[in-house]
């Protein structure tokens, strides 16, 4: 079943007219790589998905229902997302970034919170960082805890836009670990990077974006293997 | 040129009650201000028609003189609420709407600071835009406005003798009423201008010292 329908989905700001009619459903479980040139709108097709970035037209719909202002907030506890910048909250510990959404928004015990947050700071390979602050971290350290954040209001699909984009290079590595062993457990990701080989090992599907239409999406060993559509191949001769 | 200072000695307590109330007023009406300029910043911030009222405030307030704003509630106001205002009280309620004003363009310039990105992340878990605001935006904005809070504490410091002209007997008026009983204004007015001084100077220490405290963690 698809747990994410986009429907004709168009944005524009103001006369840029970015994704051009959008069409397509991530199922349960599926993990679905986006690639694309930089400008093609595979950020914006992101953050429309849990309107970070309101959709000109067209239509979104979680669980079979359509998102709208009204249930806007409940659909975005489902969906945990993980940004370029890793946006941890500054002025708070690691284990208070990690707790403060399900004390607040699921309304869970402090105890509850906290004992949660420790495993998955656990999970992430951070569990002695509880009380640093996140300027203590380092680029990769903070995107694990941003994932451990995300993770801990227990959403059912993970969005990650470019997740290791501002990473030094030595630290890719362990924020990708992080991410492949979420997609081993069964976690619905829609993943924008420009990671291929993250993409080649673990995605179910990737998209490939150009010029804000999707130009073609197939299995990976597809897409990667043998592109069908021309600009598909282009972008594919100039990156790998 | 002699200087007669021991006649002014003697005028030094008087002159300190009256530094004590600029103290006071000034200190109430920031507080007041900080609330105010906090709610009004947000809405001038917000896409409601709310903004216009905070619009509206914050340029009445900033465009015309304090002395008027003043003398509108001291003297204006009676014969429609049909009973005087103490000049204390209508000194405080003036400084203070004042205050809130630039307070507000303050928290609105502090809460703009703030990285797109945190009110993102924070609206991703699922917070209400008031959570956002309440739990990420300000404990940050407020941190970054403390140097120009300080500001305005010290420009109201300054700014409160102005109710003077409506018979307070905070530190100008008091300093009027000694020169006026000395004969001794340079002596006076020198003196009250040291007590203003060490007042802004302390100030300005004690809101270096809160930067550096609150800096940490971030």
């Amino acid at each position: 079943m698809a747990i994410i329908e986009v429907t004709d989905l168009h944005k524009k700001f103001k006369d840029l007219h970015v994704l051009k009619g959008i069409t397509t459903n991530i199922e349960q479980g599926e993990v679905v790589v986006i690639i694309g040139p930089s400008g093609s709108g595979k950020s914006t097709f992101l953050r429309c998905l849990n309107f970070l970035e309101l959709p000109t037209s067209g239509e979104i719909r979680f669980e079979g229902n359509l998102i709208t202002h009204h249930n806007l907030q409940v659909v975005r506890r489902e969906m945990g997302m993980v940004f370029q910048r890793f946006n941890l909250f500054p002025h708070m510990r690691v284990i208070d970034n990690i707790t403060l959404a399900p004390r607040l928004v699921r309304k869970l015990d402090p105890d509850e919170a906290k004992g949660q947050a420790y495993a998955l700071l656990e999970r992430v390979g951070l569990s002695d960082k509880a009380n640093a602050f996140p300027d203590q971290l380092s680029g990769g350290q903070q995107q694990r805890v941003a994932i451990a954040r995300a993770l801990a209001m227990r959403p059912k699909v993970m969005l990650f836009d470019e997740p290791t984009s501002a990473l030094d290079p030595e630290m890719i590595g362990e924020v990708l670990d992080v991410m492949k062993s979420l997609a081993a457990d069964g976690m619905t990701m829609v993943v924008v990077t420009h990671e291929m080989g993250f993409a080649r090992e673990v995605s179910d599907r990737v998209i490939f974006l150009d010029d804000g239409m999707l130009v073609e999406e197939n299995k990976p060993d597809q897409i990667f293997g043998d592109p069908q559509h021309p600009r598909t191949k282009s972008f594919l001769s100039k990156i790998l | 040129m002699d200087f007669q200072w021991n006649l002014v000695w003697d005028s030094v307590p008087t002159l300190l009650d009256g530094a004590i109330l600029t103290l006071k007023l000034t200190t109430i009406a920031v507080s007041i201000g900080v609330v105010l300029g906090t709610v009004f910043g947000i809405m001038r911030l917000s896409r409601t028609p709310l903004r216009y009222l905070a619009v509206g405030y914050i340029d009445f307030i900033r465009g015309t003189p304090l002395l008027v704003q003043i003398f509108i509630i001291y003297y204006g106001m009676p014969p429609f609420i049909g009973t005087a205002i103490p000049p204390y009280i209508a000194a405080l309620i003036a400084l203070s709407i004042n205050s809130g004003a630039y307070v507000a363009e303050i928290v609105r310039a502090g809460i703009q600071s703030i990285e797109k990105g945190q009110t993102e992340a924070a609206l991703s878990l699922g917070l209400s835009s008031s959570a956002t605001m309440i739990h990420i935006i300000l404990p940050q904005a407020f941190k970054r406005i403390i140097p120009p809070l300080g500001n305005e504490f010290i420009a109201l410091l300054k700014d409160s003798s102005l109710v003077s002209a409506i018979a307070l007997e905070e530190l100008v008026r008091k300093a009027q009423i000694v020169a006026g009983r000395t004969f001794r204004p340079f002596e006076v007015w020198f003196v009250v201008a040291i007590m203003y001084l060490i007042m802004t100077v302390a100030v300005s220490r004690i809101v270096s010292i809160l930067e550096r405290r609150l800096r940490v963690g971030e």
